[in-house]
């Protein structure tokens, strides 16, 4: 960061993107290269890209489990995995997609490299820690998938671990030790990054840039941060009792001992809830973003936006006991209410993913499908999720297929989104761009797969179909929807291959400026990629939206609501009185 | 309706509109209260006790609800999706706020929160009740099988996963159940009860369950307890009161004891398969 341009009109129309290219590579040659750079670096944006590397690898992983389980689920009968493998099978794909994949993916990767520059700052506040916390994550990562070769297996008691399968009697193997401290290490690197969000947002904001003139996805972030902060503490000392029960001979969730084994369930579900909302509010930051700017308009209704994600995440800390209904020793009605009321912050942002997009002009680009996409699906997940706030339907339709449908569908929105962040934050991180013809392809593949994998899913919930079995009664119509599902699955598959594919065909192919979407926050400001302290020169900030404001100075500084009288300058009218 | 800045025109036209929109709106809920029993299933079903039709009507008018309001923003996305789609390089008014809107869109919602949460807090009151009730059985749920034993009696059903214990209830009675766990949780689910319940270590759960129509009926397992977590079966065979008085009874005399027991075990040795085709009397999935 050299300097603050003020006023915005004394800047040439575009920055002079080549002479920082060319700083650019000057600064860089300081450092070592290769792969001693990826070792030591301390820089926001290689760590951010390590993430994403990594949880996309995880996340093809992660499908690769999914795919053989419903490969193992399209026979009533099938023989494709045994009964003990199928167990480590899904447990896994739990584990990876939810610990390794959806998580660090968000606020390790995209919210790593985009939260400092959204907010004008040169790095994280704390660059080592930050490099910590993707060595804990990578090494949580290979310590998780590494039960898959020790002589017991993986680990087999399903993603949530419920106590008292997961004691040393009923998974004695070394696979579920490893699921453990893999799990906390991971769980330290999120803690981690939850304190760097936190106090880079709180700390590190450039001048002028003010809480309200966050883009939301910062804002998410924050929040994002606060809740691991909140959440992720208690799932560390659960799984330190966890692991104490299991080799210490303490007896905190074993009956023999005096222990309760519910107990469990409630401290992995006040993670486990937050949790839900750690995974899904960076995305719904990142189809707030993609949404705005194929738009052409600003976030609509941003305030409301921001107070419906606090709502959202202080509404998250009350509804843990709603997984525990069908325990009955929770209070329902609370947690029912509690549950119920997070559809009015969450039905708040998507009226206004709507008033965003009603009377813009969109632009179809891939990210922008991908972003309607994760509306659409998401609606679905939503709607499904309000169902299982209510008791006696939860009674109904616990621990069956209805259940996972929902949260498939949930969690599909979410990669969905994933893909647009990729697809609209891709070109800022590499200075390239994605084909955009494949990319949609993806889409549609991805789009009609999740809907085509979730809905049979639904119904074979509410026909009594439990989750977690390998093998279901001989039933010609479960036969044929679990095919559907099957078929659902692969489709997601060629989605995931069109990625790949994707990310090979392009590679290094379309080169995008700086400002290939006439995008609004800062990150579009500077270059792509940006240099080594992100900024040379920041604009004016006046609004949430400084390089829209910077280019576009005939719709300059939309200060939520009020339009600002401008003097001949172009400044603001300072009030005489 | 308070409306004073608007000409006497405009306030016809708004009256008319809003007429307009009441009888849109009364029409369909009419037609569908009136014909309330006739709403489609959505792929749940009544099942066979007194809560389980509870619940399914419960399912029936969420699911309602759900279609309502999905169609509705699905309409606005599709909507906005066709009509605003980019034509030229001209860049659209900045609109931000519309305060009434957004407000409306808040306090909307939480009024259907609340009739939602009603509707559940009466369903629930019903299903969560433990009346007094002359039958009681205890389930105990093990890695992996169930036994079910009948205080008071001699009866008692046992047997491993695809043994398929079959547990005898009468009909038309409150049955008190006490679910336990000897190991780790289990889920005690029939589909046709629309009721599932953890069965639980060192907790003795409890409910109440009015079997109305006879049948057998397939319950499983549904909380993940281990190996064979997916064969550990069960089948609920709800009796009239007479035929229940009777076989309770058969346990009682000693000399047909020997006798029941030994025809229980060859019922139970029914399987060799491991996944084996139900009966055409078991009613399961629907």
């Amino acid at each position: 960061m050299t300097d603050v341009l003020d006023p915005p009109v004394q800047l040439p129309p575009t920055p002079p993107s080549h002479d920082a290219h060319e700083e650019h590579g000057h600064d860089e040659h300081h450092g070592p290269t290769g792969i001693l750079k990826w070792i030591t670096t301390t820089d926001h944006k290689i760590i951010g890209l390590s993430y994403t590397v990594t949880s996309v690898i995880m996340m093809i992983i992660g499908g690769a489990f999914a795919e053989i389980i419903r490969a193992q689920l399209a026979s009533p009968n099938g023989t494709l995995v045994s009964l003990s493998q199928y167990n480590e099978l899904f447990t896994m794909h739990g584990s990876v997609m939810i610990y390794l994949f959806v998580g660090p993916f968000a606020f390790g990767g995209l919210a790593n490299i985009m939260v400092p520059i959204q907010i004008g700052a040169p790095d994280m506040a704390y660059p080592r820690l930050n490099a910590l916390s993707y060595w804990l994550y990578l090494t949580g990562a290979i310590t998780m998938l590494s039960g898959f070769f020790t002589a017991g297996g993986a680990a087999n008691f399903g993603w949530v671990a419920y106590a008292p399968l997961s004691n040393s009697v009923n998974t004695p193997g070394a696979g579920a030790d490893l699921w453990i401290g893999g799990l906390l290490l991971t769980g330290f690197s999120a803690i981690f990054t939850g304190v760097n969000i936190c106090a880079t947002v709180f700390y590190l904001r450039a001048p002028g840039m003010t809480m309200f003139r966050m883009p939301i996805f910062t804002w998410n972030m924050l929040v994002t941060g606060i809740l691991i902060l909140l959440a992720f503490p208690v799932l560390t000392a659960g799984l330190i009792m966890l692991y104490c029960d299991r080799h210490f001979g303490t007896h905190i969730f074993s009956v023999q001992g005096g222990g309760v084994p519910v107990l469990w369930q409630h401290i992995f579900w006040f993670w486990g809830h937050p949790e839900v909302y750690i995974l899904a509010l960076p995305f719904f930051g990142m189809a707030t973003e993609i949404i705005a700017v194929f738009s052409r308009k600003p976030v609509f209704g941003y305030k409301g936006m921001v107070f419906a994600t606090l709502t959202i995440a202080a509404l998250s800390l009350g509804v843990w006991a709603h997984h525990m209904f069908t325990t009955g020793v929770v209070l329902l009605p609370f947690f029912s209410i509690m549950s119920f009321l997070i559809a009015v912050p969450t039905g708040i942002k998507i009226f206004n993913w709507i008033g965003t997009m009603w009377r813009g002009e969109i632009w179809f680009s891939t990210a922008m499908l991908m972003a309607i996409g994760f509306l659409v699906t998401f609606l679905i997940g939503g709607l499904t999720g309000i169902y299982l706030a209510s008791p006696p339907l939860d009674f109904f339709t616990h621990d069956t297929y209805f259940v996972v449908a929902h949260f498939h569908s949930v969690v599909m929105a979410l990669l969905m989104a994933a893909m647009g962040g990729l697809y609209y934050w891709g070109p800022k991180i590499t200075g390239y761009l994605l084909n955009e013809r494949i990319g949609k392809l993806q889409f549609w593949f991805l789009f009609i797969g999740t809907q085509i994998f979730t809905f049979p899913l639904y119904v074979l919930g509410l026909e009594g179909m439990p989750r977690r079995v390998p093998v279901y009664p001989h039933d010609p119509q479960w036969k044929t929807l679990n095919e559907w599902s099957t078929f659902g699955a692969i489709l997601i598959g060629i989605s995931t291959i069109l990625f790949v594919v994707n990310v090979a065909v392009s590679w290094k192919k379309y080169p995008s400026g700086d400002n290939p979407w006439d995008a609004q926050t800062l990150e579009w400001f500077t270059t792509s990629p940006p240099p080594h302290h992100n900024f040379y020169r920041l604009p004016q900030i006046r609004s949430e939206r400084p390089t829209w404001d910077h280019n576009h100075p005939e719709h300059h500084a939309l200060t939520h609501g009020k339009h600002p009288e401008l003097t001949d300058d172009g400044l603001e009218k300072v009030p005489s009185s | 309706m308070q409306t004073p800045a608007l000409p006497p025109q405009g306030a016809t036209v708004r009256a008319r509109r809003w007429r307009r929109l009441r009888l849109a709106v009364a029409l369909p809920l009419a037609a569908l209260a009136l014909s309330g029993c006739t709403l489609p299933s959505f792929y749940a079903s009544p099942g066979a006790s007194t809560s389980s039709k509870s619940v399914y009507h419960l399912w029936q008018w969420f699911s309602v609800g759900a279609i309502i309001i999905g169609g509705f923003v699905c309409l606005l996305v599709i909507y906005a999706v066709l009509r605003y789609r980019r034509k030229g390089d001209h860049i659209p008014r900045q609109s931000q706020y519309q305060l009434p809107l957004e407000l409306a869109y808040t306090i909307v919602p939480i009024l259907i929160v609340f009739g939602l949460f009603a509707a559940t807090l009466v369903v629930e009151n019903k299903e969560t009740a433990n009346p007094a009730t002359n039958v009681t059985i205890n389930v105990n749920a093990f890695q992996w099988g169930w036994k079910f034993t009948y205080p008071g009696t001699n009866a008692f059903v046992y047997g491993q996963t695809t043994q398929d214990p079959e547990m005898v209830m009468p009909a038309g009675e409150n049955v008190h159940f006490n679910l336990t766990s000897s190991d780790v949780i289990h889920g005690f689910y029939v589909h046709d009860f629309n009721f599932s319940r953890y069965a639980l270590p060192g907790v003795k759960n409890e409910f109440t369950i009015l079997a109305q129509n006879e049948g057998t009926y397939f319950g499983q397992c549904t909380q993940l307890c281990g190996l064979y977590h997916a064969l550990m079966w069960f089948r609920v065979k709800v009796v009239s009161q007479s035929e229940y008085a009777t076989w309770i009874a058969s346990f009682n005399n000693p000399a047909d004891e020997a006798a029941a027991k030994a025809a229980a075990k060859t019922t139970y040795q029914q399987t060799s398969s491991i996944v084996p085709t139900h009966g055409s009397t078991t009613k399961f999935g629907r």
